[in-house]
């Protein structure tokens, strides 16, 4: 999965039928310091994110697919979860 | 997925027998910001409405063959949708 900030919100009616109702969102990833990257994404939020927020994407059409209960819809980048914080270099155990 | 923009029509009479009927536009894909960046790409239309000019979306990957019906097709980039208004204060790009 792919962290990122919410960067921009996409509305649209005439899609394809699998996005019909679905909310849209625009991703940009972030490194694990928080800079903005160069790449980004449009992705389905199903985790109820707004702008601003760091969030974990999911990018991989499997996975995507088991969100919707599809079997086949095109989608690969879903909004899984909203960050409320990351902590780097955590000893394990 | 990313957004992109339409920039003309690909016309192919002799295609492979799922791909006949399904448009195909030339897409410029776009920046977070809107810039354009790399080559445009051919992409198969699963709305079949977008046009030229028009700002739209699209999946790559196996996930592109899917979008279209029958869906066992041989592409790799299709627009799931159009753009119809974006809310992001980086873009410093036409707006849709």
């Amino acid at each position: 999965m792919i962290i990122g900030k919410v960067i921009g919100a996409i509305t649209s009616t005439i899609n394809h039928p699998f996005y019909d109702g679905r909310k849209l969102l625009m991703v940009e990833k972030i490194s694990e310091k928080g800079e903005p990257q160069e790449g980004y994404l449009v992705a389905i939020d199903v985790a109820g994110s707004g702008a601003g927020e760091t969030v974990l994407v999911l990018d991989e059409g499997n996975g995507a697919r088991q969100v919707f209960g599809s079997k086949d819809g095109p989608v690969r980048s879903v909004i899984v979860g909203v960050v409320d914080a990351i902590e780097e270099g955590t000893e394990s155990p | 997925m990313l957004l992109g923009r339409v920039t003309g029509t690909v016309v192919s009479t002799q295609v492979y027998e799922g791909l006949r009927g399904v448009p195909m536009l030339w897409v410029q894909p776009l920046t977070k910001r809107g810039e354009e960046k790399g080559e445009p790409i051919v992409c198969a239309d699963a709305t079949k409405m977008a046009g030229s000019g028009e700002l739209v979306y699209y999946e790559g990957g196996r996930e592109a063959a899917l979008a279209l019906d029958p869906w066992f097709v041989p592409v790799d980039h299709t627009i799931v949708g159009l753009v119809d208004s974006l809310k992001a204060p980086e873009w410093k790009g036409e707006k849709p």
